[in-house]
């Protein structure tokens, strides 16, 4: 129960995420939903993990963690862009 | 938001996630298929680090914690790339600097810690990277305009670090016989800790550097740089 309450909470995360990425035009709210998207996709890949009594699988945690850095390096990427985009424009 | 396009888009989403929930309560009302957690703790013993975590990351999947680094690496150079960084916010007042005094080094001090704890229990290089990462932002939100880092000089061979360090250890295992990155017994938790090590400093860094969010020089600095 508490299993599918973890993952269910990622299933709505990702949900949303990808609802505001479609839904809404500017730059910083779909890099905002995007990261909502991830951090559902980690905690559903945390919750799955863990099957049972077996003792938690390690592999999908090392996955987590490496996207968790990958996601903060990219969204930065992506924050710089916007910015210089923006300085380029003229602020519109 | 556009109304009526909103609404369409959040009944597809909606079905989507009604259908995504009903898979994941599938999966786990059928409960632990094969998976790879068994390999992962078979071979632990040999890895020297006792934390399975620790293990799949720096030891099973090296390579990709290697690249991953890589990715780090390059999202910084973008973003020195794009410009010079904003100057610095307006120095803090006496009480944000009090703070800032006292939990500094207690995120790096903590940061220590979860870099010698992630051998056995869980911490790593990635969490102990975010706390000295997490110090940086504080610092540079406190008024300083480097985030606390060193001059540039400095700062580039620290965010390469990891890299390096990974390369290298790696270089250095094909060179005794053994692949790239196959640890010899014995030697793999010191080798594990070593690029760990570099690996949290060269995070840090760079989670610090990316939160600057520029090339840390000016445009007249550039000509009397290189």
């Amino acid at each position: 129960m508490a299993q599918l309450l973890y993952g269910g909470a990622g299933v709505v995360l990702f949900a949303l995420g990808l609802w505001a990425f479609l839904v809404y035009t500017p730059l910083l709210r779909k890099l905002i939903a995007l990261n909502i998207m991830g951090s559902g996709v980690f905690h559903l890949l945390i919750a799955i993990a863990e099957r049972g009594e077996l003792p938690p699988d390690p592999v999908p945690h090392a996955l987590v963690l490496t996207g968790i850095v990958v996601a903060v390096s990219a969204t930065a990427l992506a924050l710089a862009m916007g910015r210089r985009l923006e300085e380029d424009e003229g602020g519109r | 938001m556009k109304s009526a396009g909103g609404l369409v888009i959040g009944a597809f989403v909606l079905l989507l996630a009604i259908w995504l929930l009903w898979v994941v309560q599938t999966a786990i009302d059928i409960g632990a298929g094969p998976r790879l957690a068994e390999q992962a703790f078979a071979g632990l013993p040999a890895t020297g680090v006792s934390n399975p975590v620790t293990a799949v990351l720096l030891s099973y999947r090296g390579y990709d914690t290697l690249l991953e680094l890589a990715v780090l690496l390059a999202a910084l150079l973008g973003i020195w790339s794009l410009g010079a960084a904003s100057p610095g916010f307006q120095a803090a007042g006496a009480v944000l600097q009090g703070m800032v005094t006292l939990v500094v080094p207690l995120l790096i001090l903590a940061g220590g810690y979860l870099l010698w704890v992630g051998g056995h229990a869980p911490g790593g290089a990635f969490q102990a990277g975010a706390l000295l990462g997490a110090a940086g932002v504080v610092m540079r939100l406190a008024g300083d305009e480097r985030a606390g880092l060193p001059p540039l000089a400095a700062q580039r061979w620290l965010v390469v670090a990891g890299v390096a360090v990974f390369v290298l250890v790696g270089i250095a295992t094909m060179g005794l016989g053994a692949g790239f990155l196959a640890y010899p017994i014995g030697w793999s938790k010191w080798l594990i800790l070593a690029i760990e090590t570099a690996a949290t400093v060269a995070i840090g860094t760079t989670l610090a550097a990316a939160y600057v969010g520029g090339r840390p020089w000016s445009h007249a600095d550039v000509s009397g740089q290189s």
